[in-house]
């Protein structure tokens, strides 16, 4: 059986996914810079599939393409949008952003040139078959839950986030 | 062709983390920079599931948490926006001035 993960797949998803994202930060209307997100986001969980991740491949297309970014375009129609395309898209930072990614950028490229050596060489190829089931397992398991509290936590921030959303968009408090 | 291994994922993580950093600093639409906020966390997810591919399972449950970090974060800020939009009508974010000195 021919593996899936093909250098073919990985470099269509990432140029899909980095040519979108150039797309999105330099789009004016903010609906089109939505759209392609969502195309970033979806081919970023063909890159987890890759990665033999599925039940993160679904989570990222049901959760960020399919939520959040329902929430944000929710939010444009609530917003007025027309004003932007009279006045500037940028502000005048250009210097700054390039700078800053150039000093991120060269300080990631140096940790990975000095830490590739010490990866581990052999690679765990998971199930993934069983991917959800083991996540699952780490989630509750009566032996192997080791993230039960985080998850409740977790759980807790989602409750405090919703009654935050809703005081501060409310009219009168 | 070149075999795909952890290195090549680390790279395209880093490239759309800084392409998420760049938009953060130049663009003056909240929205946008919201947006630019969610592709930063989504590059941070492809890396922990990278590495979740060499040492175990863990990364990916990591990865898990983040994402529903980043609904809470996106709904609270959502409403922020909303907030602001009322108070000043506009989403840009150079009005954003009241604590500044």
């Amino acid at each position: 059986m021919t593996p899936v993960a093909t250098p073919f797949f990985f470099y269509f998803l990432s140029a899909v996914a980095i040519i979108s994202a150039l797309v999105m930060i330099t789009k004016v209307n903010p609906v089109h810079s939505a759209l392609a997100l969502i195309v970033t986001l979806l081919a970023s969980a063909g890159l987890y599939l890759m990665l033999y991740a599925p039940f993160m491949a679904g989570v990222q297309i049901v959760l960020y393409a399919g939520g959040i970014l329902v929430m944000f375009l929710f939010v444009m129609m609530l917003v007025n949008i027309e004003h932007l395309y009279v006045e500037k898209m940028m502000n005048r930072q250009w210097v700054i952003a390039l700078l800053a990614a150039l000093v991120l950028g060269s300080l990631v490229l140096g940790a990975l040139y000095k830490g590739a050596g010490s990866f581990p060489q052999q690679i765990v190829n998971h199930p993934e078959q069983t991917n959800s089931q083991e996540i699952g397992m780490l989630l509750y398991g009566p032996q192997t839950g080791y993230y039960m509290f985080p998850f409740e936590i977790a759980s807790v921030l989602l409750l405090v986030a919703v009654v935050g959303a809703v005081v501060m968009a409310k009219r009168r408090v | 062709m070149l075999e795909i291994g952890t290195l090549h994922y680390l790279m395209v993580a880093a490239i759309l983390f800084l392409i998420g950093l760049i938009g953060v600093i130049t663009r003056r639409n909240v929205v946008i920079i919201f947006m630019c906020i969610e592709l930063m966390l989504s590059a941070v997810n492809l890396n922990l599931l990278a590495f979740s591919r060499l040492y175990g399972l863990h990364g990916q449950v990591f990865a898990l948490f983040i994402a529903a970090d980043a609904a809470a974060e996106a709904a609270v800020g959502l409403g922020i926006l909303i907030a602001f939009f009322r108070n000043r009508t506009t989403v840009n974010m150079d009005e954003v001035d009241l604590l500044k000195g």
